[in-house]
């Protein structure tokens, strides 16, 4: 073993030495619920910590791994973001409305990933609902930035990735409806991907926007992502909008050497959108952003500019959309069945007012009153409908600009982590934030976020790759390369336990 | 009624789909289970869990669509109707609305009896799929409600009309003939107690000649055909006598109660919900290729039209009885299965005994036509013993009694036992008559006086002393000869 502590480990360097028996699974989870136990008080990443069923799946993997059926992923310690359903566990979605629901079925990712032999540590911190894009809305405390404890994480997998940058856990899930995976990612210096729309099930995913959300992963790589993502995908006939397609083996598409190693990336076309270079952008992110294509170019890589002229609308086409939706999925939510219910009322209406009033947030309320509003007759048409038009013609701009190059590039965010608080009174201010990841998931297309420089304020930035669909081996083998050549992403807070 | 005035009906008909599975989860449909049972963590609505459309669902939504010669949509929509109730778990219920499975289509109905009977085509504006909700329970809850959701998720197909119908006696055949198909397509257990076909009735009036609709009043939840009558009368008289005293019309949504017979409002227009429509986005667009339809079309059985067509032409039945006989799959199956015993040449004669003796049997003993204790096969055996006059009609109709009470397996089996062959031995009867005619001189006298009723006498009193078995034609002709050779 290297002098790499464990903690800080890639996930093949655990799996060699889990392989070799150099360590336990036991052993390797103890080693971050520790670390929970030191660092979780300064940066509140996790809702639920499960020690006792976390060490009974590790001795579970441990007689796996002796038996030699070990996978990949057996052994291995995740978390999974607190949206996704397990049973016997909270699954609060960061809302005081769930905060006492425990989930009588797994999601279809937390199966996946439990048959894996994957061992779950607990429930990441999250923007209430995911939504948000700080992590700032969770009735459980907002998460801080490893990076600087003072600033958010960004959202709404803020726990997820903030849990990734601080080594508490190797892997972590998330969901991505407007950029959740990948802001965050930015944010604290990890990699994160959204996959295609319908790779992923979202079976036990709780809904916020349906059209929009879509599970990925989070790792220190993409090498580490690919693994994670890898175990998530497959088709699941209980989601009408998973795809049947073959599974992909992404990190064997990583373990193949390039024909020209040092120029892994000839070949490659770049795409850099006009529209994501304009005015918008802090220096500090232009810089570094700037930095990694050049970088890009010397791995071989080809670039051109390219148009997505309609993408500037997709703040107000997201924004509907993902409120209409909203303000539907969560009706359920009406404390008759489950979850928070009003202790007094007086009548059925009154419950369902004040057990909604007191379950939701602002932001949460926020949104499900503007979704309700778009949705009302008289101003369908007006919103809803132009929204719709508006996605197809965002997606129509990716079509077009996949017809000149391989990957679409750019910053993922327009600006690095922000004080909390900082965006507290304007979330209009907040939504504009989302310039260059809503469009993705507008276009259902796969975007990852990887490290790739520090602003002048020493903050991460984030580098996003844009695909076409189902070309997530080609986003990864990108950013692979480029973590191949470069060190930003083994970059670590300085967090003293 | 006022002459003046003309009422028109449009109805809107959920029918139950007979799936074993609802339409969106694996659960199972079946009534009356203990509550909740029956509710899968999809059909409670937990968080995060996904409807899945259940393909029988939209197989039995494209059976009605080729019964009613309707256009089956190939893409089609289900939508979310967003709004609180407890019984509704998602707080908003997966329906069609734009786009619904079924547009168009027409089902041919008969009103009244008789001379004044007629047909009408009325028109369909479409079909759609849709979900049922659960149910309320406000009693034995000590001030609490209970909530049911067993039935949640059951699949429905709500069928409307457009307003074609002008009068209740209309409405009422539309509602049976739709009945009649959707049970005779197997799409649809009919059962109106349970709740698998229940009517709302959309009535407004105008006076006769006026082009334009006047306003409606929707009354909902009609679970019989004589409520459903009986509230359209009481509806339509509302709402001449409201508008004759000068009074308008509110569009609103009424209840009828039987125990009144009346309707009474539930809520106005202005009350409406707005349900906020919008396309499902957990489920794609229903797609049905040509090949499915076509699938499902060469599955489909004989529909009744054409049933009633091949009966007059194959069978040489009247127009009349082929209908009659075609008003439901039962009675169709119970005639078509008494012909195939007795033999298509007695295919009127079964025609009369199923609409006949059959029918009315089971009227008095208030049974269905599959609880019948006579068979098919039992039927059309005593058909084929009439035909071939082995027995004549008054006996045939002891023997169907004996055979509706199980004292036999077959008519021939009673004949035998209880030796009712008809005497056909024209000596025999010969014999018989000439004792008859010795013993009632006077019947013979008044005969010959040109009374006619003494005739039918003499005849009675040759079947009484054959004790019912000689054939009636028979013992006409003879005794006729024999009054007039002498």
């Amino acid at each position: 073993m290297s002098n790499t502590p464990l903690f800080d480990a890639s996930v093949s360097v655990l799996r060699r030495a889990l392989d070799a028996k150099e360590i336990s699974s036991a052993e390797l989870t103890n080693v971050f619920l520790d670390r929970i136990a030191a660092l979780e008080p300064r940066l509140n990443a996790f809702v639920t910590v499960e020690r006792e069923e976390a060490l009974a799946d590790a001795r579970a993997a441990d007689a796996r791994i002796a038996r030699g059926e070990a996978g990949p992923l057996t052994g291995i310690a995740l978390a999974h973001k607190d949206v996704f359903c397990t049973r016997g566990m909270l699954t609060s979605c960061g809302s005081k409305m769930l905060s006492n629901f425990v989930s009588p079925y797994d999601a279809h990712v937390v199966t996946r990933l439990k048959e894996a032999g994957a061992v779950c540590l607990g429930k990441a911190n999250m923007d209430e609902f995911a939504m948000g894009s700080s992590t700032e809305s969770s009735f459980y405390g907002p998460t801080k930035n490893p990076w600087a404890t003072g600033r958010v994480p960004g959202g709404s997998s803020g726990g997820s990735a903030a849990a990734v940058a601080a080594r508490l856990v190797p892997l972590a899930t998330g969901t991505d409806t407007g950029g959740s995976i990948r802001q965050p990612a930015s944010f604290c210096n990890v990699t994160g991907i959204k996959p295609t729309y319908g790779l992923v099930s979202r079976y036990g995913l709780v809904a916020y926007a349906s059209s929009l959300d879509q599970a990925g992963a989070f790792g220190k790589s993409a090498e580490d992502c690919a693994l994670l993502l890898g175990a998530m995908t497959g088709f699941d006939k209980r989601d009408s909008t998973s795809l049947e397609r073959p599974v992909e083996n992404y990190a064997a598409a990583l373990a193949a050497p390039a024909a020209d190693a040092a120029r892994p990336l000839a070949g490659l076309s770049i795409g850099l959108p006009r529209e994501f270079f304009g005015a918008g952008m802090t220096d500090g992110i232009r810089q570094a952003v700037d930095a990694a294509l050049v970088q890009y170019r010397a791995l071989g890589a080809t670039m051109r500019e390219v148009d997505l002229p309609n993408a500037k609308l997709a703040i107000p086409a997201y924004y509907v959309l993902a409120m209409a939706e909203a303000s539907s999925n969560l009706s359920r939510f009406d404390g008759v069945r489950y979850g928070h219910r009003a202790a007094e009322y007086d009548d059925l209406f009154d419950m369902y007012r004040k057990s909604r009033s007191e379950g939701f947030g602002d932001e949460v309320k926020r949104r499900i009153l503007v979704g309700t509003y778009v949705l009302s007759h008289g101003y369908y048409d007006a919103y809803y409908l132009q929204a719709q038009k508006l996605r197809r013609l965002i997606a129509e701009d990716f079509r077009r600009a996949f017809g000149e190059c391989d990957l679409i590039v750019g910053p993922t965010s327009p600006v690095t982590a922000w004080a909390l608080g900082a965006m507290r009174d304007d979330p209009v201010q907040m939504y504009l934030a989302d310039i260059y990841t809503t469009p993705v998931n507008l276009a259902g297309l796969p975007g990852l976020s990887h490290p790739c420089g520090f602003d002048g304020d020493g903050l991460p930035v984030g580098l996003q790759l844009i695909g076409n669909y189902f070309s997530e081996s080609v986003l990864l083998n990108a950013a692979h390369r480029f973590q191949q050549a470069t060190d930003w992403h083994v970059r670590c807070p300085e967090l003293a336990a | 009624m006022r002459s003046d005035w003309e009422i028109v009906v449009g109805l809107e008909i959920h029918a139950q789909l007979s799936t074993a599975a609802k339409i969106f989860s694996g659960a199972s449909t079946a009534f009356g289970a203990e509550p909740n049972v029956q509710a899968s963590a999809v059909d409670c609505a937990l968080p995060g869990v996904l409807p899945v459309l259940n393909r029988g669902a939209v197989e039995r939504a494209i059976r009605l669509g080729l019964a009613l010669g309707a256009h089956i949509a190939p893409t089609s929509v289900f939508a979310r109707k967003n709004y609180f109730y407890p019984d509704l778990p998602k707080g908003y219920q997966i329906s069609q609305f734009e786009l619904p499975v079924v547009q168009a289509g027409t089902i041919t109905i008969r009103v009244g009896e008789g001379e004044s009977a007629y047909e009408k085509s009325i028109r369909l504006t479409r079909a759609h799929l849709e979900e049922d909700a659960g149910k309320s329970l406000h009693e034995d809850f000590n001030g609490m409600s209970g909530i049911d959701l067993n039935r949640a998720g059951t699949p429905l197909l709500e069928i409307v009309s457009e307003p074609d119908m002008r009068s209740a006696a209309e409405a009422v055949a539309y509602a049976r003939a739709l009945h009649s198909l959707v049970r005779w397509i197997d799409i649809c257990d009919g059962n109106m107690q349970e709740g698998s076909f229940r009517c709302d009735a959309n009535v407004s009036v105008r006076k006769k000649g006026a082009t334009e609709l006047g306003t409606r009043r929707e009354i909902k939840n009609l679970n019989s055909f004589r409520f459903l009558q009986q509230a359209i009368d009481f509806e339509a008289n509302w709402q001449i006598e409201t508008l004759e005293d000068g009074g308008r019309i509110v569009q609103a949504t009424v209840l009828f109660d039987p125990d009144k017979g009346e309707t009474r409002m539930m809520r106005s227009k202005e009350d409406a919900h707005d349900y906020r429509y919008f396309p499902d986005p957990d489920l794609l667009p229903l797609t049905i290729e040509p090949e499915w339809i076509e699938r499902v079309a060469a599955a489909m059985p004989e529909l009744p039209a054409a049933m009633q067509a091949r009966f007059v032409r194959d069978l040489g039945l009247p127009a009349y009885d082929a209908a009659t006989l075609t008003a439901n799959k039962e009675t169709a199956d119970y005639f078509q299965s008494t012909v195939e015993a007795a033999g298509t040449p007695c295919a009127k004669l079964c025609a009369n005994w199923v609409m006949g003796e059959f029918a009315a049997r089971l009227r008095k003993a208030n049974l269905e036509i599959d609880a019948a204790p006579v068979t098919p096969a039992q039927l059309g055996g005593l058909v084929a013993r009439i035909a071939d006059n082995t027995i004549s009609n008054a006996i045939a109709r002891k023997v169907f009694e004996a055979l509706w009470n199980g004292e036999g397996a077959s008519a021939d089996e009673i004949i035998t036992r209880h030796g009712l062959k008809q005497l056909t031995d024209g000596g025999a009867i010969e014999a018989m008559i000439d004792e008859v005619l010795a013993a009632n001189r006077n019947s013979v006298d008044e005969f010959r006086a040109g009374k006619e009723k003494a005739f039918n006498a003499l005849v009675g009193q040759v079947m009484k002393a054959s004790r019912g078995k000689a054939n009636p034609a028979q013992v006409n002709d003879i005794l006729r000869r024999k009054l007039g050779a002498q």
